[in-house]
């Protein structure tokens, strides 16, 4: 435990550092870099909440796709010398921000989480890392899952087969979406028709 | 470790990329900004799926699971954001010759 909390922090460090320089940063491009830091620290407390496949995926698409895209569209535009300006709403943003901030604490700290029972916490991490593990029957049985029935079950809940069965609809409309958001950026960079060249 | 200091740090995040995206003049810095506000909410949800959620494991153990489908639906909803996000800045700059947000002022009047 104590390690974990080692690594919580240092994880928390990285990504409100990060992040406070992406938003202060003079220079775009530092704090694009910085966004980096913050998405790889994020992926990082994935891995701290036992769902391995969504840290791979973070890895994968915000630091790979995402953050290379900004970094990209950054050297693409020449407003780059002219730095990380604030608008004239600094101080209400500021004001702003911090009131939810306190309320948003404050109902963290505040509400009576109904947590998970402790016997309960090692069978739904089993379950959470299910989808980039094979898990074995020595496995779940060195786990505390001895009934066979329950081993069926643990070993057919993964994120793959949900994304397949029960959440097929959402899964189809977003890649539809996908879709539409490929063809509508094509159609938003395409040089308009009557526009002259060069 | 407690499920409540991942609360904070994710509130924290979400804060930053709230300031973020309301106080600054360029496009890019902004969009940066909402990406922060997306991955704090993912923390959110993946820390919730962990820790909470007693009254659903009764009667399905894969109902743990909701929390990450959710998270996999905001990174690939995030994903469409950006591409269109950044066609409309290059858009933008096309028309504007700049990314400032301030001198996006087209349809004021």
């Amino acid at each position: 435990m104590l390690f974990q909390d080692v690594v919580f922090w240092m994880l928390s460090v990285m990504a409100i550092g990060g992040a406070l320089g992406v938003v202060l940063a003079p220079d775009l491009f530092r704090a694009a870099l910085l966004l980096i830091v913050v998405f790889i620290a994020v992926a990082g407390f994935f891995v701290l909440l036992s769902a391995e496949f969504l840290a791979v995926v973070q890895v994968l698409i915000y630091v790979g796709a995402i953050a290379i895209l900004i970094i990209f569209a950054v050297m693409l535009t020449r407003d780059v010398q002219r730095g990380n300006l604030p608008n004239r709403l600094q101080i209400p943003a500021v004001v702003f921000s911090a009131l939810l901030l306190a309320a948003l604490v404050t109902v963290a700290v505040d509400t009576k989480w109904e947590f998970l029972p402790a016997d309960q916490q090692a069978r739904v991490e089993l379950v959470q890392t299910n989808s980039v593990t094979t898990l074995t029957g020595e496995l779940l049985t060195e786990e505390g899952i001895t009934g066979p029935e329950e081993q069926a079950e643990v070993q057919e809940a993964g994120l793959a087969d949900l994304l397949i069965s029960d959440y097929v609809l959402p899964f189809e409309a977003v890649s539809v979406l996908l879709l539409a958001a490929l063809i509508g950026a094509l159609v938003l960079v395409r040089p308009s028709p009557g526009a002259e060249k060069g | 470790m407690s499920f409540e200091a991942f609360m904070i740090v994710a509130a924290v995040l979400f804060c930053i990329g709230l300031y973020g995206s309301l106080a600054r003049r360029n496009v890019l810095a902004v969009l940066m900004s909402i990406e922060l506000m997306f991955n704090a909410v993912n923390i959110t949800l993946v820390a919730m799926a962990k820790y909470l959620a007693p009254a659903a494991l009764q009667d399905d153990i894969s109902s743990v699971l909701t929390g990450q489908v959710f998270a996999v639906f905001i990174i690939t909803v995030a994903a469409a954001e950006i591409a269109l996000g950044l066609g409309i800045v290059f858009a933008m700059y096309r028309t504007h010759d700049s990314v400032d947000l301030t001198e996006a002022t087209s349809l004021r009047y």
